[in-house]
């Protein structure tokens, strides 16, 4: 079997397997679980554009997430219906990750974090404050789903499918986008940002749009959050929302695909199903990231790809040592 | 397992005769399974901690067995987040398919799953305090055995205004809706009963130093406090240290001069006063037993989170009681809660409304210390207590619900 | 009036505890480049050190200083044999102490409980001065004067000693220091203990005024965080105006600025972010 066969039959797999996960984790529990995984991992491979692609980590992913759903949520209450709130949503995701990204973008570095982190403490502020408008710690709820081409989102499999549907359409944008030339100028960024800059290429506008393809997708991810849990408040855009997405893309891996989801996966099953099995769950998590980083400093994707190379390697080299030996044996 | 078949018989055999049937039997043998919405991780899981050790006094009191049924706790951990809460309430009803949800803790939390639980149909016990819950947007679910937030602060205001014959009051608490809604309360009353609120002070959730706030609060007869969590422990310290306590005396709601809170709290707390829907040292056969049973197994004094679950128990034990067979009608058991008449709990004799909020005492009590340690004595009790205080119902349901500026506050200077 | 010159003080003294908490943080981020997420976690838990040692009735001051050494000890452990393997990667770095800040607050949750502690004030601390029917406590200004003289120990640390010099050294050009004999590596290690004894020591001290309880670690992080982008990286003097700049602004904020209660620090941070990223203090790092 060809190496390319070999990831052909792989991908054909998780795919039969995402595409029937209904049917054979059996409770609808598990199923909502797994619609979870995939926003997250939506989320978290949007922050991954800045992180893995651009080297800009961001702090404030939160503050963009909790946008979207506000803004949803606020056109629902206000009585619009569904395509004008999610349009709505993401014109105004957008237009606020533009000012994100012109703030943000006045450093690079560690400056740049704790710019995104001040933005997005204020976002969360704002939605603390402004009770007459975000009503506050009480939040906002929603009451109904949305239903495209009539199909209803209300039951756990039809919002699983559709939150697979948009996790497959982010995963395909990734791929284009990270092989795309686009894609290559924004790594020339994260590497060589002065020569990128002598060869005429404008860094800051490379990065902005990539902020701004960034926050289109956590946007994106919000609303399947905030139609998932049909209720959107503060918490959302708390700096602990903004650790745990950077966390779930430094543990599964920063600059791969299947890195962010892995560690997508890692967060939300300690967070809602390990939990109720053990008590320190927190620790357990701690524990886990930890090991990780101490093994695995560049991920658990590409670190367990290394570790399995570097096995295979042995292996082979071992096998070669036993024919060797047995072909010396027999001259 | 012999002995196990035999008791359930027996149980049958007092209340039904339908021993004949042997699917019911099996029926009735899987336990009865309540689902606890706790928080036990993070900033919140002070009073989680105490809703579970609550529950499970309970229960251990019981022998896991209420009314004849063999019982199931399922305890689970929101994180003290909705989004936990939400995914929490999935687990509990979606996977373990349990018969009643106790819990969750905090106001948001609860709003967070009010739309789940009904259409679950599944009942569920709160002590989040959350007006609306059992007010404008009642829901036939959810019953609320402790307090909203303004009803123990109603009768504060009255105290204040009538007992304590205060005119002027601030009123200081955390920027978050059960704040709104204790201050709105006493505003209230007091101010119906001839007093003025003539500061009201929002810190945030999460303040490091009330200093700021404490020096704002000017010439007043008196300060209600409606701090929750830790941080009244912080507040009052400052309050002390600043030498505001000698001169303004201060009052509190019941969260934060909560009976469990005591043992974190020093000389600063001494001679405050508090609304509280719970007292340790109230004299009731249940509260006696229940305050034993809390410093045999933890070594705590128990306040209200935890009397607040073993009231929950006494409600679904009740209802099982009355219905039988029939409990396992997720229907027919929020309809039998909403109909749940206990005479002695630790908080007294509780009823329901038909909005689901318990009717029931409200003690006002002052700190003091009594052999070295900490207690809250009762001084005066306003018995039979309901959500709507003295006013009208139908007046009351038609103003807004208590918030920020709701009732307004005609008297800031 | 009353109510400013309150404020003032109050605002000396927030000032002073900031201080102690982001001076470490400080050293370590100028001198290591590494954004120790865990420091608000030593913090807490050096504060959790001290009230069991104050409730078994040790000495005020004694409890604060073994917290310290104690924290020393965990912090040089963590650094010499976890955060040693990861020097230069910032994202390594991140969820290291991250996930190190998630266990001590699951740990500290599992010894302490829920509860929040809060030890009584030192008995001869007590009290407050009464000037012109003003009160001042008596802690606070002490806890004023304490970090005062730990600023001038590190200031004639830094500026005076060997050590100090290696540490200016490694500083500015770690790869350099290395190359002209100093042992970086040790003083990193050095360097990062004391950075977690003056976080533990800062929550002892800060303990009769702050309490202890379930997530003051991440309340504290981001204070000193804004202290230091306020004041700019490695260096003590940026730490300490930035400290008080912060307790002035905190203060004075609150009180005139309700509205904008939440975002009365991170604001400032924003603006000086934007128009100086190298901080008020710091130098332009390439």
């Amino acid at each position: 079997m060809t190496a390319r066969n070999y990831r052909f039959a792989m991908i054909t797999l998780t795919l039969a397997l995402l595409v029937t996960l209904p049917a054979w984790v059996g409770n609808p529990y598990y199923v909502n679980i797994a619609s979870q995984i995939l926003f997250w991992a939506i989320c978290a491979l949007s922050l991954n554009v800045l992180v893995g692609y651009a080297g800009l980590v961001s702090l404030g992913h939160a503050g963009l997430f909790a946008m979207a759903g506000y803004a949803a949520g606020l056109m629902l209450a206000a009585g619009h219906g569904h395509a004008l709130a999610i349009l709505m949503a993401l014109i105004v995701t957008l237009a606020s990750t533009a000012v994100f990204a012109v703030l943000a973008l006045r450093a690079t570095g560690i400056g740049f974090l704790m710019i995104t982190l001040a933005i997005g403490q204020i976002i969360w502020g704002i939605a603390y404050r402004w009770a007459s408008l975000t009503n506050g710690d009480n939040g906002i709820n929603v009451s109904t789903r949305p239903a495209p081409f009539g199909l209803s989102l209300a039951s756990a499999d039809g919002f699983y499918y559709a939150t697979l549907v948009v996790f497959l359409a982010t995963v395909a944008t990734m791929i284009v986008f990270v092989r795309s030339p686009f894609g290559a100028s924004l790594r020339g960024t994260r590497d060589q940002e002065r020569r990128m800059n002598m060869l005429g290429y404008n860094v800051w506008l490379i990065r902005f749009l990539a902020i701004l393809f960034s926050g289109l997708w956590t946007g994106i991810a919000g609303l399947l959050f905030v139609y998932y849990n049909q209720f959107i408040s503060p918490q959302v855009a708390a700096l602990q929302t903004s650790a745990e997405i950077l966390l779930m893309v430094i543990s599964g891996g920063t600059g791969t695909l299947l890195g962010p989801v892995v560690g997508a996966g890692i967060v939300v099953i300690m967070k809602n199903v390990v939990s109720a099995y053990i008590e320190r769950w927190n620790l357990v998590l701690g524990v886990i990231f930890v090991v990780i980083i101490t093994f695995m400093p560049e991920g658990l994707v590409p670190g367990t790809a290394r570790l399995w190379r570097y096995g295979w390697h042995r292996l082979k080299s071992r096998r070669l040592a036993v024919r060797e030996k047995a072909e010396s044996a027999a001259s | 397992m012999v002995v196990k078949r035999r008791t359930i018989l027996k149980g049958m055999l007092g209340t039904t005769a339908l021993i004949a049937a042997p699917a019911v039997l099996r029926a009735q043998a899987a336990p009865f399974k309540i689902g606890l919405l706790t928080v036990k991780t993070g900033p919140l899981a002070q009073g989680g901690i105490q809703m579970e050790q609550g529950i499970a006094t309970f229960l251990k009191e019981k022998n896991n067995t209420l009314s004849g049924r063999k019982v199931e706790l399922l305890v689970a951990d929101t994180g003290g987040n909705p989004a936990g809460a939400k995914t929490k309430a999935q687990e509990v009803v979606e996977r373990d398919n349990v018969n009643v949800i106790l819990g969750p803790l905090a106001a948001f939390e609860l709003l967070a799953i009010t739309d789940y639980v009904r259409d679950k149909q599944t009942p569920l016990i709160s002590l989040a305090a959350a007006e609306d819950v059992t007010q404008r947007k009642a829901n036939p679910f959810v019953i609320r055995p402790s307090a909203t937030s303004a009803q123990t602060c109603h009768a504060m205001g009255d105290y204040a205004a009538k007992d304590l014959k205060f005119k002027r009051a601030a009123t200081i608490s955390e920027d978050f809706a059960f704040g709104y809604e204790q201050m709105a309360g006493f505003q209230r009353v007091f101010e119906d009963n001839g007093g003025k609120v003539v500061k009201k002070l929002w810190p945030p959730l999460v303040t490091p130093d009330y200093t700021p706030y404490i020096a704002q609060l000017g010439n007043v007869d008196c300060v209600f406090n409606g701090f929750a969590g830790s941080n009244p422990v912080k507040f009052m310290r400052a309050y002390a240290d600043l030498g505001v306590k000698t001169k303004i005396p201060l009052l509190a709601g019941w969260t934060a001069m909560d009976d469990a809170l005591l043992r974190s709290l020093g000389d600063e707390a001494v001679g405050v006063l508090s609304a509280a829907w719970y007292s340790a040292d109230f004299e009731s056969e249940s509260n006696k037993r229940f305050v034993a049973g809390m410093q045999k197994d933890y070594n705590v004094l128990p306040g209200g989170y935890s009397a607040g679950m073993y009231i929950a128990g006494q409600c679904v034990e009740a209802a099982i009681a009355k219905l039988g067979d029939k409990v396992n009608d997720r229907k027919a058991l929020a309809d039998e809660l909403h109909s749940v008449s206990l005479t002695d709990t630790p908080r007294g004799p509780v009823k329901f409304d038909k909005y689901g909020n318990v009717v029931g005492d409200v003690f006002i009590r002052k700190c003091e210390r009594k052999g070295g340690k900490l207690v809250n004595t009762v001084i005066k009790r306003y018995p039979n207590v309901g959500q709507f205080w003295t006013y009208d119902e139908k007046a009351f349901l038609a103003a807004p619900v208590y918030a920020r500026d709701q009732p307004p506050a005609k008297n800031l200077e | 009036m009353n109510l400013w010159l309150t404020l003032a003080v109050n605002s000396i003294a927030l000032g002073g505890l900031l201080f102690l908490l982001s001076a470490g943080f400080s050293l370590i981020f100028g001198l290591m480049r590494i954004p120790n997420l865990m420091h608000g976690s030593f913090f807490m838990l050096g504060a959790y050190f001290g009230v069991t040692f104050l409730s078994r009735g040790m000495n005020f001051w004694l409890a604060a200083l073994l917290s310290g050494a104690a924290m020393a000890v965990i912090g040089g452990v963590i650094e010499r044999f976890l955060l040693r393997r990861l020097e230069g990667q910032v994202l390594p770095q991140v969820l290291l102490t991250l996930g190190f800040a998630f266990i001590i607050g699951d740990i500290s949750l599992m010894v302490w409980t829920g509860d929040p502690w809060q030890p009584a004030t030192p008995a001869h601390l007590q009290g407050a001065l009464q000037v012109a029917g003003l009160f001042f406590p008596i802690f606070r200004l002490v806890m004023v004067g304490v970090a005062v003289v730990i600023a001038i120990a590190l200031w004639l640390m830094v500026d005076w000693t060997r050590l100090g010099a290696m540490i200016r050294a490694g500083v500015d050009d770690a790869p350099i220091a290395r190359v002209v004999g100093i042992k970086v590596s040790q003083l990193f290690t050095l360097v990062f203990a004391l950075g977690a004894a003056l976080a533990a020591f800062a929550g002892v001290i800060g303990a009769p005024y702050l309490s202890v309880y379930p997530g003051l670690d991440f309340e504290m992080l981001p204070l000193a965080l804004i202290v230091v982008i306020l004041g700019g990286s490695g260096s003590l003097l940026g730490a300490l105006v930035g400290s008080f700049l912060i307790g002035f602004l905190y203060n004075f904020g609150q009180a005139m600025f309700p509205d904008l209660a939440y975002v009365i620090l991170f604001l400032p941070m924003l603006l000086v972010l934007v128009l100086r990223p190298q901080g008020l203090f710091g130098r332009v790092v390439s």
